[in-house]
């Protein structure tokens, strides 16, 4: 079994969505001050928009997992990446 | 300023190294309120902005700058005569310094010009990128401009490969050993001569800014541009506008002091740590001129009004996220159009 005590302890990554970043419904999201652009899927929009609302992240989880019925450390694992990617992109910043 | 205006405009090579020209004609072409009548200058026959004769009223071949001003001169008073220019948009960086230098002579017959003076135009050259970051507190890559061959080893003491090799108007290529560097020396000065610009290669994102400063120091105009897509000679096929404040001040800041007239494009790269770095001015607006016209600042209609003595407010803003997609397309050609500009060097 995968011991998923550390992301407990990491996960706790609360990230601002950079303020100019644009998100559409459909998945697109563009970074004017570099001009890239990305598509992510509608699970990723959806916790683009919760973190818009500056949900923590724990909150984040719990809407997540009540949504969609899933165990709360799969969503806390894909969190914790789609959270890296979001930073390693520079489409968020540490909070 | 009169409803109808005769605008000559050059850089019709509308290639996979597109110049200015038919960009800037579709800028004029939108210009509300304007009745515009276009004429064509041509360096070669096969230039595809010839044969576009929806945006191109009239065409003329002229004689290479580098045959003598009094050729082109003894050309454009021809043309002048038939057609009563009244502004002439040079658009090759090639042919900008033999302009610069006939502008008065223009004047005097009636054909307002628009562009650097020469101690702008000179100190920009990439020859000069190292004095020029210096002067104005701006970083730039280091550059060295060797004379001759013999002096390259020496000169490559000072970097790191890859080097990009660059000549003094157009070309430049990225080497990695000592063996390219000389391979693309040869290269470049067959086709440009010398000097030759050895510079540090910079990784990052390239960005590119249009901009037209009104000669008191002024930006008129200024929308930056991430290449979206590049071709194999390193142009941009498709870009996009962005919201990069920095690159707006780097402009404003160049701008101002020293007070560039007519238009420019700035060419960077942002490395990993957001470091910008110029690498190019060029004095001219670029082949990509009308994404910033599309976005909302039309600076070549601004930089006719500039010229004569209009008052012209500083665009405040630009669409954001407005891309431009190049495409090619076979224009068919009749043989009597081909005739006709390759006997007559009229079309």
């Amino acid at each position: 079994m995968v011991n998923l005590a550390h992301l407990q302890k990491s996960t706790i990554m609360q990230l601002r969505i950079k303020g100019n970043i644009a998100v559409s419904d459909s998945g697109f999201v563009f970074d004017p001050s570099t001009g890239d652009s990305y598509s992510i899927n509608p699970i990723g929009v959806e916790i683009i928009q919760l973190m818009k609302q500056t949900l923590t992240e724990k909150a984040i989880v719990d809407a997540i997992v009540e949504r969609y019925q899933t165990e709360p450390q799969t969503v806390e694992k894909d969190l914790y990446d789609f959270c890296n990617l979001l930073v390693k992109h520079q489409l968020a910043d540490r909070i | 300023m009169k409803q109808q205006l005769t605008v000559a405009v050059s850089g019709l090579n509308n290639t996979d190294n597109p110049g200015p020209g038919i960009p800037v004609i579709r800028a004029l072409r939108d210009w509300k309120g304007k009745d515009i009548r276009i004429i064509g200058i041509s360096y070669d026959n096969l230039e595809p902005g010839l044969f576009m004769r929806d945006l191109v009223d009239k065409s003329y071949s002229v004689p290479f700058p580098s045959g003598g001003t009094e050729n082109l001169m003894l050309r454009l008073q021809y043309i002048h005569e038939i057609e009563k220019i009244d502004f002439i948009f040079p658009n090759f960086d090639a042919e900008l310094f033999t302009f610069m230098k006939i502008a008065p002579e223009l004047e005097k017959m009636g054909i307002r010009t628009f562009l650097p003076t020469s101690d702008q135009f000179e100190e920009r050259h990439k020859y000069r990128l190292s004095e020029f970051g210096e002067k104005y507190g701006l970083s730039v890559p280091l550059s060295i401009t060797v004379g001759a061959i013999s002096e390259v080893p020496a000169a490559l003491n000072n970097f790191e490969y890859p080097v990009v090799v660059k000549g003094k108007f157009y070309d430049a290529y990225i080497a990695y050993n000592l063996e390219q560097v000389y391979s693309y020396f040869h290269k470049i000065q067959a086709k440009w001569g010398l000097p030759i610009i050895l510079q540090q290669f910079v990784y990052g994102n390239e960005y590119n800014v249009v901009a037209l400063g009104d000669g008191k120091g002024n930006t008129i105009g200024a929308v930056p541009m991430r290449k979206q897509y590049i071709t194999d000679k390193g142009k941009a096929w498709a870009g996009i506008t962005i919201d990069e404040p920095r690159l707006i001040e780097m402009t404003h800041k160049l701008i101002s002091a020293n007070k560039w007239r007519g238009g420019m494009e700035l060419e960077l790269i942002k490395d990993k740590n957001g470091t910008l770095y110029i690498v190019e001015i060029n004095p001219r607006f670029p082949a990509w001129v009308y994404l910033a016209v599309a976005s909302g600042q039309n600076m070549p209609a601004a930089a006719i009004q500039l010229a004569f003595g209009e008052k012209v407010a500083a665009f405040e803003n630009y669409d954001i996220g407005k891309l431009f997609v190049r495409y090619s397309w076979d224009n068919i050609v009749t043989l009597s159009e081909f005739q006709q500009i390759s006997t007559l060097g009229e079309l």
